[in-house]
């Protein structure tokens, strides 16, 4: 039995701002309890004494000094924006308090 | 029933560093919209961020100072929510293992001194700003501020009333500003308060449900809001209503919070590790090197000001609510002055001259060893205090030594006693009425008469010894 239902699909499918088919939908059923069941495969692994990997990358303090380079023309940075007036990006009004 | 409140802070802080977080833009507040940005902070695909090592340093210098553990292993991580002003639809900040966690900050408040435990403080990317009511109804983005770095504090539920949450916030703004670690522009943004509210039956262990205020101007502003939002839910649950859990905002011109944004559900932000920044790993030589470096923070030097110099607990506050301000009495001490004489000059006259001109203590035309100048020239009765005056204003303007401008314009005190009788048989036959008054007993006019000696030697006569010598002089 599927542990992924058609509502968990449409949850994440929510937080993600995708809108699914029907075929799409059903699709990810399969593929997201497929990736459980992989979950359960490493979870049948002895990791006891192993250390937990934390982040894929091996290397750590990867720095930049706290210089000033050049930033980039105006223009450049608006040119593909679907909207703008010249010095601002424009998008529809936003009602909802910041987030920060 | 009798409530208590149960109040939590969290507080962003722009770091003060040059370039932004995670890539080499500038982080001036004051240029045009979308002039200081990237590629990177502009949030392109297959950009690579990379981080700024004086955040780290910024950051575990705060929270060094702020009792906190400092990770020796710590990682960014992606906060996943869309907005218009992230245009990654993540935010790259710190989920599980925070930069620094586990401290606290004692503060100055009513009924003594109160322990806020520190929770954590994070390093995290700022948003761009988003500004309202552009053309055609939209919004504009402006991505200045997108990567400007940010360090987060959250401290614990710790807090039981609102003059407390004020007393942190200035406490912790005093250490930020010691540190160099933020300019703590309330206008410009750099410090952002937040308090999350609760109210429960005394003595009750469970927290009640909570509400969010934010964006709130100022720290005056948020201890309002707080005290407000205090009562509106004992009020709520008085009458037997619930509190909806809710960010809400407040209307300083009312002085009223009201509901923003209803929180259904905690949001669900799908953090996970940021495959593209490095594990940030500060060992212990990094972190004594930080450590070594820290000034001394406000609540330490009150302290010694209180106990070195005999400062009284608000001098001693006043003087050193800067670290240039402490720095200069420090300098005025340093060559001999008294510590009390120095301190209420600087809080004084000095302070005076220096608001009216806008311009800081110690950043003034009046060098620390000349305040101490003028303050000896006082002590060996060169010049009176009411003289002093004058000589400190000269000084604030025109940066010369106080024995310069008191020679220049012949502000020499007269302690010469035959000088002094002739000016005070010159202000006895001129008022001759008083005279007969004070002899037939009315005390208090010898005040008015020592007032006219003074006048007479245009402010300049040796107060003490004028006074001796026209007591003298009427009683003869």
């Amino acid at each position: 039995m599927s542990r992924i239902t058609e509502k968990d699909v449409d949850y994440v499918a929510g937080l993600a701002r995708l809108r699914l088919d029907e075929e799409a939908r059903a699709r990810l059923v399969r593929e997201m309890d497929a990736i459980l069941g992989y979950m359960d495969k490493l979870n049948e692994l002895n990791t006891e004494g192993v250390e937990p990997m934390m982040h894929a990358l091996e290397m750590t303090n990867v720095f930049r000094d706290d210089v000033v380079g050049e930033s980039m023309p105006r223009d450049l940075a608006l040119e593909t924006a679907p909207q703008h007036d010249g010095a601002y990006f424009i998008v529809p009004p936003i009602m909802d308090p910041e987030e920060s | 029933m009798e409530y208590e409140a149960v109040i939590g802070m969290e507080v962003h802080v722009e770091l003060d560093t040059r370039s932004k977080v995670f890539c080499a833009c500038s982080t001036d507040f004051h240029a045009e919209p979308n002039t200081n940005v990237c590629p990177i902070c502009l949030g392109m695909p297959g950009t690579l961020p990379m981080l700024n090592r004086e955040v780290v340093n910024k950051s575990v210098a705060v929270g060094l100072a702020l009792n906190c553990t400092i990770a020796r292993w710590s990682k960014m991580d992606r906060k996943n929510y869309f907005y218009p002003d992230l245009p990654k639809n993540y935010q790259i900040s710190q989920y599980d293992l925070p930069l620094c966690h586990g401290g606290y900050l004692d503060i100055e408040t009513e009924g003594g001194t109160r322990r806020i435990g520190i929770t954590r403080a994070h390093m995290e990317e700022d948003p761009a700003r988003n500004v309202h009511g552009m053309m055609g109804g939209g919004s504009g983005v402006d991505f200045n501020r997108s990567g400007v770095p940010l360090l987060e504090i959250v401290t614990e539920p710790d807090f039981r009333s609102a003059q407390q949450v004020y007393d942190y916030l200035a406490e912790l703004k005093q250490i930020l500003l010691y540190l160099g670690a933020s300019d703590c522009n309330m206008e410009e943004g750099s410090l952002r308060a937040e308090a999350n509210i609760s109210v429960r039956p005394k003595g009750s262990e469970r927290l009640g449900t909570k509400t969010e205020v934010k964006n709130v101007a100022s720290f005056t502003q948020t201890m309002r809001a707080v005290e407000y939002e205090i009562k509106r839910q004992i009020r709520v649950l008085s009458e037997g209503g619930t509190i909806v859990q809710e960010t809400r905002g407040w209307d300083a011109e009312k002085g009223i919070s009201f509901s923003q944004r209803k929180k259904e559900s905690a949001h669900d932000y799908r953090y996970f590790p940021e495959p593209d920044l490095a594990p940030v790993v500060v060992d212990e030589a990094w972190e004594r090197r930080v450590r070594d470096a820290l000034p001394e923070l406000p609540a330490a030097r009150r302290k010694r000001f209180r106990e070195a110099h005999g400062l009284s607990a608000y001098d001693a506050r006043v003087i050193t609510a800067t670290r240039g301000m402490a720095d200069y009495f420090e300098a005025v001490v340093r060559v001999g002055a008294d510590p009390k004489k120095a301190a209420n000059w600087m809080m004084g006259d000095l302070q005076a001259l220096c608001t009216e001109t806008r311009v800081e203590v110690d950043a003034c035309a009046v060098c620390p060893e000349d305040l101490a100048a003028m303050i000896g020239l006082i002590e060996n009765g060169t010049i009176s205090g009411k003289i002093a005056k004058e000589v400190l204003a000269a000084m604030f303007e025109t940066g010369k030594h106080p024995k310069e401008i008191v020679e220049e314009k012949g502000l020499v005190q007269i302690s010469d006693s035959s000088e002094l009788e002739g000016i005070v048989q010159q202000v006895l036959d001129a008022n001759p009425n008083q005279v007969e008054q004070f002899r037939s007993g009315k005390d208090q006019v010898k005040g008015y008469l020592m007032g006219q000696v003074m006048k007479a030697s245009r402010g300049k006569a040796n107060p003490k010894l004028a006074s001796q010598i026209l007591e003298k002089a009427l009683r003869a």
